[in-house]
């Protein structure tokens, strides 16, 4: 049923698929008009979506390594962008983005530049390459290139610092989400996310994660989109928000001229829930200096370009012409949701901030905002708070508390739209947290039985066991993975940011250079793994641990020093030790061209 | 010089430039932040470095990847290194 014929009509199957969640929502819509209340029909949003994925994981299982492993390389060039898209915008891009936008500001918005920037560093300097090499994991082509297992064995040590980070931060976002939307503690909550990660990859790997992530794209784009559009056109900002909201901007900037920014004293700050915060920063303006900006860009990027759940799913393509392509879808899916975020944080300020909207809070007297119901509910839930701290009865800017994710989750209905949406934006945030989680578990399980059981401890070992090994790994992963999250270490966004250091610290020169600079050879990209690694990760604790730092570098940007470390004790090794023997300097070469068979071949 | 290396010069000019657009858009204009935000320039009234950091910059990235991968196809094709059926 899913072989050949599904792949020549997926345009229709989620064509259709797409037809039947729109009829959902418009059925979830009349079942609020005749009376369902708004908790039942955030358990139906969230628990039916969370079904059909796990319907479209079950029917995907696969015996086949080529199929658990990269899909069997057949996925169409614009379905493989849906799914990228999917598998790269977590619960932070979804849930904290416009958030943080609407707290930071500019400095925050160097994000957006980053994770989209460093697309093109995927589509020009690796995607291609690593899909004509036809490995199955991003460390079998540093063994392979290098050669070795040490090499080898250092790529996964980095690929699994760098995904473990990660995906405890989308374990912990499926379960924020999974615990609002049908209303259990965080703690069993964690596991119910973990529960629907698992029932999407397991069985099928790579192929069931594959068509999951499309699904899930479809629900998190249309959970984001459909929000803005509404608020936008409610509030006569304009039809097409992104190109109209230029006013909108403009008045968020004389509003907050007239409110001024007052700082809050610490004995007042003491008194709001931990996590939340007041606008202190202008919307618009430039607020971070070039380096600060630029620094936190750039790590992004290079990060982006390092991280092998991303890079992995470019060896699902059935060509080396396909994957470039691919690059270029996904970033086209990605952007229609990155380019809303701003907008979101835009109507979601000024409805809240404009005397002259009825939705407008800041200025009203303290007790008609505490009456507010959504008010009420979102303080029972920690997200929000207001307290009168000059005592004069009025809500000023600097009084109203509000938690990052609250402005995704909660804008909707602070800008009164039916519940109908908010239970929409909950689905959306489960579907966007549980694409990358799934891809994250799978990267990290594939690198354990690939690279670390199969191609170090049994060699020999026969398909079936190898994935039945694979699969042990996944749900190893998956429970550690939630057992760190249910502790809550890190904020969501702290720990992908430290992610993608991590990632770069360790992987970006000796995947870059594996490709551009045949000198290159084992002993140097061994030392610049780990020496990357390491630098990065001690220039980390010493930030934490209270050190100065140096060049303005701070701990979300660490892997500027792991990646500079990386990149000269690379150079350095490679040049005092041997250059590659004649084999592997033609296997560079035959990565270079596109045409001809794959250097790994096709069962491997 | 061989087929193959001329393949790989023109492949490596062509990242340089698409590795030099990149540079312009995601780095260097935010070193002006703050002047360019001054400019009388305002894409559909919003300010210029705004706008940069929420659509300009990443609709670039977006057109460039599919120029750059266009462009990689026709030196492919120029030297008879695009992949036929039964290829992988």
């Amino acid at each position: 049923m899913i072989k050949g014929k599904f792949i020549d009509n997926l345009p229709k199957v989620y064509g259709l698929y797409t037809g039947g969640f729109l009829v959902f929502i418009i059925i979830m819509a009349i079942a609020e008009q005749a009376g369902m209340s708004a908790k039942m029909i955030g358990i139906f949003f969230v628990s039916f979506t969370v079904l059909i994925y796990a319907l479209i994981g079950w029917l995907s299982r696969t015996l086949q390594t080529d199929a658990y492993y990269v899909a069997g390389r057949q996925v169409p060039t614009v379905f493989n962008g849906m799914a990228t898209a999917a598998d790269w915008m977590s619960g932070a891009s979804f849930v904290a983005m416009a958030g943080g936008i609407y707290f930071k500001g500019y400095g925050y918005m160097a994000l957006l530049v980053g994770w989209t920037g460093g697309y093109v560093l995927v589509a020009s300097l690796l995607a291609p390459y690593l899909r004509k090499f036809g490995c199955y994991t991003v460390p079998d082509f540093i063994g392979t290139r290098y050669g070795g297992n040490l090499a080898r064995f250092s790529a996964v040590v980095v690929l699994t610092v760098a995904s473990f980070t990660y995906v405890t931060a989308q374990i912990n976002a499926t379960g924020t989400i999974a615990s609002v939307a049908l209303d259990i503690p965080f703690e069993i909550a964690v596991y119910v996310g973990l529960a629907s990660i698992l029932m999407c990859s397991m069985l099928g790997g790579m192929r069931a994660v594959t068509w999951t992530q499309v699904a899930q794209y479809i629900v998190l784009i249309i959970a984001y989109l459909l929000p803005v559009f509404w608020i936008s056109n409610n509030i006569g900002a304009g039809f097409f928000p992104h190109f109209m909201l230029a006013d909108e901007v403009a008045r968020i900037a004389e509003l907050e001229g007239q409110f001024g920014f007052v700082k809050n004293s610490a004995a007042d700050l003491a008194t709001v829930p931990k996590g939340l915060s007041a606008i202190t920063k202008p919307h618009s303006a430039v607020n971070a200096t070039p380096w600060a900006f630029i620094s936190l860009a750039v790590c992004m990027m290079a990060g982006t370009a390092s991280l092998p759940h991303v890079m992995m799913r470019y060896f699902t393509t059935p060509s080396v012409r396909t994957a470039r392509r691919s690059v270029g879808w996904s970033l086209f899916f990605i952007f229609l949701l990155y380019s809303s975020a701003p907008m979101l944080a835009t109507l979601s300020k000024i409805s809240l901030m404009d005397p002259n909207l009825a939705t407008g809070i800041i200025g009203k007297s303290i007790a008609d905002v505490q009456a507010l119901d959504w008010y009420q509910n979102w303080n029972q839930a920690k997200l929000m708070f207001v307290s009168d701290f000059n005592g004069n009865g009025t809500l000023e800017l600097n009084e109203f508390f509000m938690k990052g994710s609250a402005v995704v989750l909660a804008t909707p209905e602070i800008a009164g739209l039916p519940y109908v949406i908010s239970g929409l934006v909950a689905a959306g945030g489960m579907a966007a947290a549980m694409s990358t989680a799934d891809g994250l578990v799978l990267a990290i399980s594939n690198a354990l039985s690939h690279d670390v059981y199969y191609k170090i401890i049994n060699p020999k070992a026969e398909t079936a066991k190898r994935l039945i090994v694979a699969r042990i790994l996944l749900v190893l992963i998956g429970f550690a993975g939630a057992t760190i999250a249910a502790l809550e270490i890190q904020g969501i966004l702290g720990s992908v940011i430290w992610a993608f250091d991590f990632a770069m610290s360790g992987l970006f020169f000796p995947l870059v250079l594996g490709v551009w600079w045949k000198r290159a050879n084992a002993p140097g990209a061994v030392a610049g793994m780990l020496l990357g690694l390491a630098s990065g990760t001690a220039y980390l604790v010493w930030v934490r641990s209270g050190g100065a730092g140096f060049w303005g570098i701070t701990q979300l940007t660490f892997g500027i020093v792991g990646s500079l470390v990386s990149l000269v004790s690379m150079i350095v090794v490679s040049l005092i030790t041997a250059a590659p023997d004649a084999a592997t300097q033609k296997m560079v070469d035959d990565v270079r061209v596109p045409s001809g068979k794959t250097i790994l071949g096709k069962q491997h | 010089m061989s087929k193959q290396e001329q393949h790989w010069e023109k492949t490596r000019n062509l990242l340089f430039i698409t590795l030099a657009i990149w540079f312009v858009f995601s780095i260097g204009i935010f070193l002006f932040g703050a002047e360019m935000q001054e400019s009388s320039i305002r894409p559909f009234g919003y300010p210029l470095t705004y706008w940069f950091t929420c659509q300009g910059s990443l609709a670039i990235f977006v057109i460039l990847i599919f120029w750059f991968a266009g462009r990689q196809e026709k030196i492919d094709d120029e030297f008879g290194f695009t992949e036929r059926e039964g290829d992988q």
